[in-house]
């Protein structure tokens, strides 16, 4: 392996005590002094600032951009109006998820946000298209909670009018900035896309605000858990189909009647049969957490699915998983058991989120 | 009354033939968070090297190792109720279980403070 790459902002992370780690090719922080659970709560409470500079960010041009998107994409690109963004996946033939990614229009195109381990993936992948591709090198930050708006205001007044799910360039401290209404944590909030060169500069402006503090990899975790938000690699993958990951409404109902996309069959096929396994929130009864590859049992003691990711809730206040059960077993309300460490625990599968979602719409 | 380390980061203060068993420090914040502690129960004997509980926190799960052959006295309760106790006070008041030692000569095989030191700087 190559040495991992730095964000524009690893200076900071260190000079602000952030302990760095290897992810997904890049030194990230996983969390600061005031520890994981602090950081995650500050974002429930006021707002927390993430650097995800380590997200690939891709400028999509070219003529009939929006059919050919949907070449890759089971979601419809057509009638997304200019400053609308959308979450949606690269599908593979099998009906597998290949990543998730967010598709924004603009004024000439389209603006993509794809995972960082799947960046070069993704590229590739978009270049298969009769498209212009541009990779762009950008540092990009979060900034998240219920005082998000605030915060992003103190510096773009104007940001305040975004919605959930908008976007648009504003002059942020004399840079051209892109600030999109969203995020991955549950709450309101904000991604901002900076030009590397005024990144620390502008974030330690952000910085100042009294209610925003800096949190880490390991909140930004634990937030999307308890969200009850998928990680890629984690709760969808290459083996996981779109319906059993309870995301059919990333699927707009015209993609669902006529297929077009890599892997249609099988999505469709469970469009209409359901599928044989479904992602559900499975909450301990106990305190102990059940982590990613715990097996789940049902009361007979036959295996019926695993965990995709689990850890500690702390908002909810407990142990929070959620993985695949077989679809028999899957409703809310049903008793299982987690084997942890060889023994059988009880649980319940739960409708997700374990925390509601605070989005402004 | 005497303490002894281990190279799994717990220590061991010793009386006569019995002692008090905890995590040390070090241990404590490397863990970072602590949510969940899991004992056994009194009366349980145990062969050097088994599993005699487990620690969770925010970042992954942790067990914890008998240092010695020993049999539990008694477990701290109260870590299972507060877990955050053992990031508070690992060395003192969050001590994991009292214990009665089997066989005094295995002490022999454990660090000092000295040694722990060097182990973790």
């Amino acid at each position: 392996m190559s040495e991992p790459r730095k964000t524009p902002l690893y200076e900071l992370h260190v000079e602000l005590g952030g302990k760095m780690v290897d992810f997904a090719g890049w030194m990230m922080p996983v969390n600061y002094e005031a520890g994981v659970a602090a950081e995650h709560k500050q974002c429930r409470e006021k707002a927390a600032l993430f650097d995800v500079s380590h997200m690939g960010q891709v400028e999509l041009y070219g003529k009939d951009i929006a059919a050919k998107l949907e070449t890759l994409c089971p979601s419809s690109f057509g009638k997304l109006p200019i400053g609308k963004a959308r979450y949606t996946f690269f599908t593979n033939p099998q009906g597998g998820i290949m990543d998730d990614l967010i598709v924004a229009a603009t004024e000439d195109g389209f603006f993509l946000v794809v995972n960082a381990s799947m960046r070069a993936q993704d590229v590739a992948h978009l270049k298969t298209l009769d498209l212009e591709v541009r990779e762009i090198d950008r540092s990009l930050i979060a900034i998240q909670g219920p005082a998000a708006e605030a915060v992003v205001a103190a510096l773009v007044p104007a940001a305040a009018d975004l919605k959930f799910m908008e976007t648009s360039v504003f002059d942020l401290l004399g840079a051209e900035c892109r600030i999109a209404r969203l995020g991955y944590t549950g709450e309101d909030g904000y991604e901002i896309s900076l030009p590397i060169e005024r990144a620390i500069e502008i974030t330690r402006k952000f910085l100042e605000h009294p209610d925003l503090e800096l949190a880490g990899l390991g909140a930004r975790d634990s937030l999307r858990l308890e969200a009850g938000l998928c990680l890629y690699g984690n709760d969808i993958d290459n083996d996981t189909s779109p319906v059993e990951a309870n995301l059919n409404w990333a699927m707009q109902k015209k993609r669902r009647i006529e297929g077009g996309f890599p892997g249609a069959d099988r999505i469709l096929r469970e469009l209409a049969d359901g599928p044989s396994r479904k992602l559900v929130g499975i909450k301990p009864e106990g305190r102990a957490p059940a982590r990613r590859g715990v097996e789940v049992a049902d009361e007979a003691g036959n295996i019926i699915g695993s965990v995709t990711s689990g850890g500690f809730g702390p908002t909810y206040g407990g142990p929070v998983s959620m993985g695949y059960v077989s679809a028999e077993h899957a409703a809310e309300g049903t008793s299982v058991n987690l084997i942890i460490r060889g023994k059988p625990r009880p649980a319940t599968i739960i409708k997700l989120p374990f925390v509601a979602q605070n989005y402004k719409r | 009354m005497t303490t002894y380390y281990t190279e799994e980061h717990e220590w061991l203060e010793v009386e006569g033939d019995t002692a008090t068993l905890g995590i040390t420090k070090h241990a404590a914040e490397a863990l970072g968070e602590v949510v969940f502690v899991e004992l056994q129960e009194a009366g349980e004997t145990y062969d050097k090297d088994d599993e005699i509980g487990v620690v969770e926190s925010v970042k992954a799960a942790s067990e914890l190792f008998a240092p010695l052959a020993m049999e539990v006295l008694e477990a701290n309760g109260a870590l299972e109720d507060n877990p955050g106790m053992v990031n508070e006070d690992p060395e003192g008041n969050a001590w994991f279980y009292k214990i009665k030692i089997s066989d005094p000569a295995e002490l022999e095989n454990l660090l000092d403070v000295n040694a722990y030191k060097a182990l973790i700087d």
